[in-house]
């Protein structure tokens, strides 16, 4: 192996610079200023240590602020050669992350977080991929590969059971990729087998087979790995139509529907807010399980009048909640009782260490979206926070930690719902619980501050909103470098991730997904390929 | 084989004159010479040249009214090649002991009749191979220092296999050494280019 592959090109040496506002790096004359790229490694060979960090901006230097006014005759191509990197040159702000200490204890201790800087004048090289994979460790039974760093070949992998010990994010603009790096980190948690997973997929991508721009399908979770993943659907017929051989229709009782549920939907259903206060005097009425069957059983007589009198409310607010309610009896799925408990059929899925994905069919509408999405995961969390309570007075094995992917997660975690929704709390403390949130979002401004500073890792594509980028790099250490990079991101398939499963932020180009060599690098077998290995073994047999 | 050109008439630690043995036959200026102190080899630029008459209160006549040819002066007056001189001052840059190289001034100037050599090909490449002695060059009060500079570098730039590179590359040194005169460097730059 020769020098260079493993040191990295040279790019130029310390001039100055900060802890908090980076290294001021100056390029070598050699060094052309047009290849750097913000959101590029580089490594500091420091005097004792080496530092490893992020180009955050480039900029342009002279030498004497005469250059400026009178430029020298750059036609010429020597002059322009001599100029370049003497009287000119270009500066790289450098935001070192990591030390790699030399002694062998630090070696067994891995990089570690920067408290100080590199001297003066000590050599910038490009970070090789030793250095890289030093960082972000090797694909193996506990990292998952999820893309390049810029402009090379080495793999950045994520360390999945980190990963999912806390809540997670994606986020960017639409069409930016977000559902792409989502499918990659479903793959990557139901092969390291670091989560149960319950994907509530709005827009049947993950399940079966999903889109992709650049090919017409591509194979969803189910098709990859058969054995551990269920397809629960919510819409047969759509599940029908689209050839999804499914595990489970999802049906949801009238008697599963908490007052609470209602007034998540308050916007959705348009209700006024003596309408959710009038719910609850009904689920009082009634009791809580019963309440919306009694609700519509009521008949337009005296007796309703009465109950109304009794119960203190308005008939406009009587009448408010009567249109919005009716917009729930048009759903198949809500039915007065269900043939089957759902939740429980759900679990019992997942405590096998399966993985379920509920497709949602036709119903691509925000208000079915977040009820069911409520009510299923409101009783799940009970079985999990019970059996984990359970576990730790028992002193017994917690449950398999579970994974929730939820999409358009501002309509739960926003700041007038949070409070109320249960993934307001599973985002705040569930992980006490082993249940986390994967959420995906293209507003991440919309979701509530609090939420978003417990979220663990996240991911962002594009984002042009001032307020969403401020909203996801919060409380970032380097949030002002980071947003230079953010905001220069490709419109495509490039995210920064940072966080929690990461030692440090960094700028992928996301992994290969949807050709055939990609599915067989998941561990995917084509049916052919299947029939092959059992001829062979049956040759071997005898 | 060396070129032995004149002998130091006048010497000081950082510049000497010599006489040329050949009239109106100086070296080129900016080109790299080489005489001695004795014991260490010194190393100079030449930087100016002149032809005069060896008496300085005796100033030439002009004697070429009646001549149809130049040539024909020196035929018709062959005394002249002995009543004039050609001399040539030449800036210290550097000197060598040994097999090293020292890009800076020798300890003792060169001795009065040291014999002066001018270097070809291998000796001129090994010595501007670093180009330390730009900032001595620079530094000198003679007039027109930049004029010598550049012809310096356009005559080294022969000896190199890459001239381009070695002009990019004393370029480079002159833009570091003149920071802060853009003109003068613009003025050197302009001479040395290809």
């Amino acid at each position: 192996m020769n020098e260079a592959s493993v040191q990295g090109e040279r790019l130029g040496i310390v001039v100055g610079g900060s802890l908090t506002r980076g290294m001021e790096v100056k390029l070598d004359s050699a060094t052309p200023i047009e290849e750097m790229a913000v959101g590029r490694y580089v490594v500091i060979e420091g005097q004792r240590s080496r530092f490893f960090g992020m180009i955050t901006d480039v900029s342009l230097g002279t030498i004497d602020q005469q250059l400026t006014i009178t430029p020298p005759d750059v036609t010429d191509p020597f002059i322009a050669e001599v100029v370049a990197g003497t009287s000119t040159y270009g500066k790289l702000q450098v935001t070192p992350m990591l030390t790699i200490s030399g002694d062998a204890m630090s070696i067994l201790e891995g990089p570690q977080p920067v408290k100080t800087v590199p001297a003066h004048f000590s050599a910038v090289r490009q970070a090789s991929e030793q250095d890289v994979e030093l960082v972000f460790g090797r694909e193996d039974e506990r990292h998952f590969y999820v893309g390049t760093p810029l402009d090379m070949e080495t793999k950045v992998c994520l360390n999945i059971p980190e990963f999912v010990k806390r809540s997670n994010g994606v986020f960017g603009k639409s069409g930016t990729g977000k559902t792409f790096l989502t499918r990659l980190l479903l793959i990557g948690m139901v092969q390291k087998k670091a989560a149960a997973n319950l994907i509530f997929d709005m827009h049947n991508e993950y399940g079966w087979e999903g889109t992709s721009e650049h090919v017409p399908k591509v194979k969803g979770l189910k098709q990859l790995f058969p054995s551990q993943v269920a397809v629960f659907a919510l819409d047969e017929e759509s599940a029908r139509r689209r050839k999804v051989s499914t595990d489970y229709i999802v049906e949801i009782g009238y008697d599963e529907i908490e007052p609470e549920d209602i007034a998540l939907l308050r916007e959705a259903l348009n209700l006024t807010q003596p309408a959710i206060e009038a719910v609850y005097e009904f689920a009082s009425e009634f009791g809580y399980q019963r309440w919306l069957e009694g609700f519509f059983e009521l008949s337009a007589g005296e007796e309703t009048k009465d109950l109304l009198d009794r119960r203190r409310i308005h008939e406009s607010s009587y009448r408010n909640l009567y249109r919005g309610l009716q917009k729930l009896k048009r759903f198949p799925f809500l039915v007065p009782h269900a043939r089957d408990n759902s939740v429980q059929r759900i679990l019992e899925y997942l405590d096998r260490g399966m993985n379920v994905v509920l497709e949602f069919g036709r119903y691509t509408d925000v208000t079915v979206y977040v009820l069911v999405a409520n009510i299923l995961t409101r009783r799940i969390y009970a079985q999990y926070r019970e059996r984990t309570e359970k576990a730790m007075g028992e002193d017994i094995a917690q449950p398999h930690p579970l994974v929730i992917t939820i999409e358009e997660a501002h309509k739960f975690l926003n700041s007038e719902v949070s409070g109320q929704t249960i993934f307001g709390e599973i985002a705040r403390e569930m992980r006490k619980y082993n249940v986390t949130l994967l959420v995906i979002d293209q507003r991440p401004s919309g979701i509530d501050d609090e939420v978003m500073s417990q979220i663990g890792t996240k991911a962002t594509y594009l984002l042009d909103n001032e307020k969403d980028i401020d909203s996801v790099l919060m409380g970032v250490s380097g949030k002002g470098e980071l947003k230079t990079v953010l905001s220069k991101l490709e419109a495509k398939q490039q995210a920064l991730i940072f966080g929690h499963a990461l030692p440090m932020p960094v700028v992928v180009k996301t992994r290969e997904y949807g050709s055939a060599e990609s599915y067989k690098e998941f561990g995917f077998r084509d049916a052919a390929e299947l029939k092959r290995k059992a001829e062979e073994e049956i040759k071997d047999l005898f | 084989m060396l070129t032995k050109i004149g002998e130091v008439i006048e010497a000081s630690t950082g510049e000497f004159v010599a006489e040329c043995y050949e009239l109106h036959t100086p070296p080129p200026l900016g080109s790299l010479l080489r005489t001695t102190d004795g014991q260490v080899e010194i190393y100079g630029v030449v930087c100016n040249a002149s032809t005069e008459s060896i008496d300085p209160g005796r100033r030439p006549l002009a004697r070429g009214r009646e001549e149809s040819e130049e040539e024909n002066i020196y035929r018709q007056h062959p005394q002249l090649s002995r009543l004039l001189r050609t001399t040539f001052d030449t800036l210290v840059i550097g000197h060598g002991q040994g097999d090293e190289l020292h890009h800076y001034l020798p300890p003792r100037p060169p001795r009065v009749h040291s014999f002066v050599y001018v270097c070809e090909g291998d000796e001129v490449r090994l010595f501007t191979r670093s180009l330390d002695f730009l900032a001595i060059l620079l530094s000198a009060r003679a007039g027109s220092v930049d004029e010598v500079v550049s012809a310096c570098l356009r005559q080294a730039a022969g000896a190199h296999d890459d001239e381009r590179a070695f002009l990019v590359r004393a370029g480079k040194e002159l833009a570091i050494l003149l920071g802060g005169e853009l003109n003068r460097l613009n003025a050197i730059l302009r001479r040395i280019k290809l």
